[in-house]
């Protein structure tokens, strides 16, 4: 998952590899750093932001790690459901059980519906359905998808994805 | 001097009458660029037939309304014999496909490389139903096959990816391949109109046809993807092995939903690695390449050195799918001694 933190480390040399080097130990992706040397914070320390990817269940390691090392952290901003897809449903979504194939996407653990807008032109029509769902990981993003594919051709409903070219 | 190269076609519907007009149109030009010039020795019609060793005028061919005002007119003289008996180097195959039995192009073709002619043709039933076996049939006689029209009309793929992206290996290919569908989805998004209301004045613009059947469930796109994966990716497969969805379930609020946030739909044909080609409606973000509207096909593939290259252009037309079959033919001749 993607974590951010604002950090406050002391102005003596060291101390950025000091803050990083645990996010690396514990097989965390440094995204982006950004280190603010001119505006120090009142307490005198320098902040710093960083971005990462790490493993969820070792989030917590991190931070006891860091305060250890008497790394300040001021903020952490874990952005947990990070990758996302739209995608658009056609059929009788009502009639097959939208609850049921959302809490089947959010009993996963991983995915999560997080947001459905529907259109249904009358009884006997097909109603339309525009959903999107975040994942983790990409991983668990495309594992979501090809149930929401098997939930899909359960039911049948058409289900529309994106195509997989990305834009340049 | 000049090389006479002496071509037949066999279908004289809209493609056949097309060909027939741009070699006419295209003559002085062919003759001065190429140093090649087409004569028409002969017309294959379901009724009969026109054959004339001097030539035939193309371009009075096609003013005619019905074939059979033509003085060398024959009735009943079969398309499949003049492509057997006449003297000629190259046959245009532009009869109606057909993706049950590939019939009547799949005798006519493998007459022609019986008889050692070069085939050019747009007819994409002999190509989806037996394209291994006529590969071979080509290349046992010695015979060049080129079907560039059958997969995008105008807009070239086949050629391209042989020629100037020689050095790649394809990845994967994904597209738009039906302009009747574009159409379709393109008028549904911006006017808010049901499918039917669509197609049936797609049908009245002469965009779709009568039995639109074909074109909207999809089955043109997945014919396309055969002929793609068999020459592009040497599969050997045919259209029962494509999955494929149409858009005929496409709602107006779909459209609109999509929309909203961000997105058009398209029918893509994809073929992805190694997995099973597939034709499906697909979100297609407003800014990407493949969102293109009205009757447009567009193709974009995946290369290894390259990266992405897309082409896009008229998948359907006489004169602009004239292009693609003249590209053909002008490619033979230059390779005829
Ligand atoms: N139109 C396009 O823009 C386009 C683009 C790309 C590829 N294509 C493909 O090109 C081919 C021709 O398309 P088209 O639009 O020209 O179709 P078309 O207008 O229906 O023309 C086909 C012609 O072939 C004739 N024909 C039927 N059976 C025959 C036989 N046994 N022997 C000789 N001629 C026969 C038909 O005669 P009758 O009218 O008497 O049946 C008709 O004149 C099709 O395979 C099509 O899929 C078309």
């Amino acid at each position: 998952m993607r974590v951010t933190m604002d950090l406050e480390l002391k102005d003596i040399p060291g101390q950025l590899v000091l803050a990083l080097r645990p996010i690396s130990e514990l097989g965390g992706n440094i995204v982006s750093v950004t280190h603010h040397r001119e505006k120090k914070t009142p307490r005198g320390l320098i902040p710093v932001q960083i971005a990462f990817e790490i493993d969820e269940a070792r989030v917590d390691t991190l931070v006891s790690r860091l305060k250890d090392d008497g790394v300040v952290i001021a903020q952490i901003g874990r952005d947990r459901l990070r990758e996302r897809a739209v995608v658009i449903l056609v059929g009788h979504i009502v009639h097959s059980d939208i609850r049921d194939t959302i809490d089947q996407i959010d009993g996963t653990g991983y995915a999560e519906v997080n947001d459905l807008a529907m259109a249904m032109p009358g009884i006997e029509q097909y109603s339309s359905a525009r959903l999107i769902i975040s994942a983790i990981g990409k991983k668990e993003l495309s594992n979501a998808m090809e149930l929401l594919r098997n939930i899909a051709h359960e039911k049948g409903l058409l289900l529309i994805e994106r195509v997989k070219t990305e834009v340049s | 001097m000049l090389k006479k190269v002496r071509i037949l076609i066999v279908g004289f519907g809209v493609i056949g009458r097309g060909v027939a007009r741009s070699i006419s149109e295209k003559r002085e030009f062919i003759n001065g660029k190429y140093g090649i010039d087409f004569e028409l020795v002969g017309i294959g019609e379901r009724e009969g037939s026109i054959v004339c060793e001097k030539g035939i005028d193309p371009m009075e061919a096609c003013m005619l309304k019905s074939l059979n005002e033509h003085p060398h007119w024959k009735e009943g003289a079969k398309a499949i014999d003049i492509i057997k008996g006449v003297d000629a180097d190259i046959v245009i195959e532009a009869t109606p496909t057909n993706i049950d039995t590939g019939e009547p192009g799949m005798s006519h073709m493998m007459a022609a490389f019986e008889t050692k002619k070069h085939v050019v043709t747009s007819n994409k039933g002999p190509l989806t139903v037996a394209y291994t076996r006529l590969k071979k049939a080509a290349e046992e006689n010695d015979i060049k096959f080129m079907f560039e029209a059958s997969v995008g009309g105008a807009m070239p793929v086949l050629n391209m990816v042989r020629g100037t992206l020689q050095a790649n290996e394809i990845l994967g290919i994904e597209g738009i391949l039906n302009g009747t569908c574009n159409y379709i989805l393109t008028r549904m998004m911006t006017e808010g109109l049901p499918y039917e209301h669509v197609l049936s004045e797609a049908q009245e613009l002469g965009i779709a046809e009568s039995d639109p059947t074909y074109d909207v469930e999809g089955i043109d796109t997945a014919c396309k993807l055969v002929i793609l994966a068999n020459s592009i990716f040497d599969m050997d497969i045919s259209y029962k092995d494509v999955s494929v969805t149409g858009i005929t379930n496409i709602t107006s609020e779909a459209l609109k939903l999509a929309y909203d946030d961000g997105y058009v739909i398209k029918l893509v044909g994809e073929i992805q690695n190694n997995n099973k080609p597939a034709v499906a409606p697909h979100l297609v973000p407003k800014d990407h390449p493949l969102a293109v509207g009205g009757t447009l096909n567009i193709i974009s593939i995946r290369t290894d050195l390259a990266g992405e290259i897309t082409v896009t252009g008229k998948g359907a037309g006489a004169v602009e799918t004239s292009s693609s079959i003249l590209s053909d033919l002008i490619s033979i001749a230059n390779e005829i001694p």
